[in-house]
Order: structure tokens, then C-alpha cells, then sequence
């Protein structure tokens, strides 16, 4: 029924069909009822449809579908707008309007990386073995100099900020 | 419609033209930074005096080879 690139396309994002439910089901409509089995809308990235969202039209909605078969200058605003509403669940402006999503997911992940820090901390405490002697102060003083005393990165890096006359590091 | 035709924008080459320009730009500021690296090197080693350092590591005790 639906093109299988739409479906993909759909299931990948996760819910343009969903998301346009929840909105479908708080706002009233003309009077059409949508069509069964379809619940995927138009979206940004999907932007004409196949299906029109209305499909079971009354009366007086299938006269204004004749009418608009004939020169679109005889159509008032009123039945514009009400031909777009069948065409289409949302506006551009329905479409594209802020929520509060963010502010669900930033909590969500700020929550997850603090049970993560806890975690790790528990395994520091009763999991990890003693850190290795060469991680001692006093070893890695040893290694500094040892490094010094190679002359390691002489023209720009490490060396090349030592002054071997003082014995210091150069202001 | 406008009372005034805005003049067309260009269409075609864009990347192009913003890799051309980029290109030029990375490569003058490459050739400053490397002049900036080679006067780092030339000023080391203008008075390096190669023994000295010699001495001062073999006397720290680095080396296997010499004592």
C-alpha cells in the first residue's frame, strides 16, 4: 500500500506515524474520518503522501471535492483551508511547533551518566587491584628526570623548557 | 510580484569555489606556520654545541654503552 522507501523511512525515524496520532486524536476534525491501517502522515521528510488524511468524506465534503475540480478562484478561504484539512492532519506551523523533548533527554542523560559515576565507583573501591608502584610520587620524580637528563623534545617540547643552569623550570 | 528584479544568485559551483578559497588561505597560513617552526629549529641549533650535550647526558648516567 505504502511505498516501502516511506515505511523505512518511518520506522527509522521512529514514529512520524505516532507522534501524528497523538496529535490527531487531541484536535478535532472537519468530519472525515481518516483512512484504516495507514498511520503514517506527512512529514518534513515525507511531504506528500500517497493516501490523503481524510478518505471517508460526507456529503458535503464530496461537494466541496467537486467544486474543487472546477477553477480554484471560486473557492472562499473557508473551504480552502477545509480542503487542506482534509488533504493534510497538520500545518506547517502544527508541523514544525517546539516541544519539551530536550529537556526529557538531557535529564535522561545527565541520570545515566550519574548511575555510570556511581557505578565506577563502587568498582574502584572493591574491584580495581592497587595501582602499579611505577605511579608513585616518587617514581614518577624519577622518571621526570630521568627525562631531563635525556634531553627529550630539546627544541620545543619538554626539555626546552627546563633551564639546566638553575636547575628549574623557565619562567 | 517584486516592483525591482533581484539579480540571480550564483547556483552552480559553490563548493568549489569555497574549496578554491579555502585551498588558498590554508596554504599562506601553512607557510606561516612553518616559517614560525623552522626559526624555532635554526635558533636551537645555531649554537649547539653536540659534545657538550654528549657529556652532560653520559654524565647524568643515561647510557649503557658509556659510563
Amino acid at each position: 500500500m505504502l511505498p516501502r522507501a516511506a515505511w523505512s523511512l518511518v520506522l527509522r525515524k521512529g514514529g512520524g506515524g505516532r507522534r501524528g496520532m497523538h496529535s490527531s486524536e487531541g484536535t478535532t476534525r472537519g468530519g472525515g474520518k481518516m483512512s484504516p491501517y495507514t498511520n503514517c502522515y506527512a512529514q518534513r521528510y515525507y511531504p506528500m503522501p500517497e493516501e490523503p488524511f481524510c478518505t471517508e468524506l460526507n456529503a458535503e465534503e464530496q461537494a466541496l471535492k467537486e467544486k474543487e475540480k472546477g477553477s480554484w478562484t471560486q473557492l472562499t478561504h473557508a473551504e480552502k483551508v477545509a480542503l487542506y484539512r482534509l488533504q493534510f492532519n497538520e500545518t506547517f506551523a502544527e508541523m514544525n511547533r517546539r516541544s519539551n523533548e530536550w529537556k526529557t533527554v538531557m535529564g535522561c542523560v545527565f541520570f545515566f551518566i550519574g548511575f555510570a559515576a556511581l557505578v565506577i565507583w563502587w568498582q574502584r573501591v572493591y574491584v580495581f587491584p592497587p595501582k602499579p608502584i611505577t605511579l608513585t610520587d616518587e617514581r614518577k620524580a624519577q622518571q621526570l628526570q630521568r627525562m631531563l637528563d635525556m634531553k627529550v623534545n630539546p627544541v620545543q617540547g619538554l626539555a626546552s623548557r627546563w633551564d639546566y643552569e638553575k636547575k628549574q623550570w623557565k619562567k | 510580484m517584486a516592483p525591482e528584479v533581484l539579480p540571480k544568485p550564483r547556483m552552480r559551483g559553490l563548493l568549489a569555489r569555497r574549496l578554491r578559497n579555502h585551498m588558498a588561505v590554508a596554504f599562506v597560513l601553512s607557510l606561516g606556520v612553518a616559517a614560525l617552526y623552522k626559526k624555532a629549529y635554526a635558533d636551537f641549533y645555531r649554537n649547539y654545541d653536540v659534545m657538550k650535550d654528549f657529556e652532560e647526558m653520559r654524565k647524568a648516567g643515561i647510557f649503557q654503552s658509556v659510563k
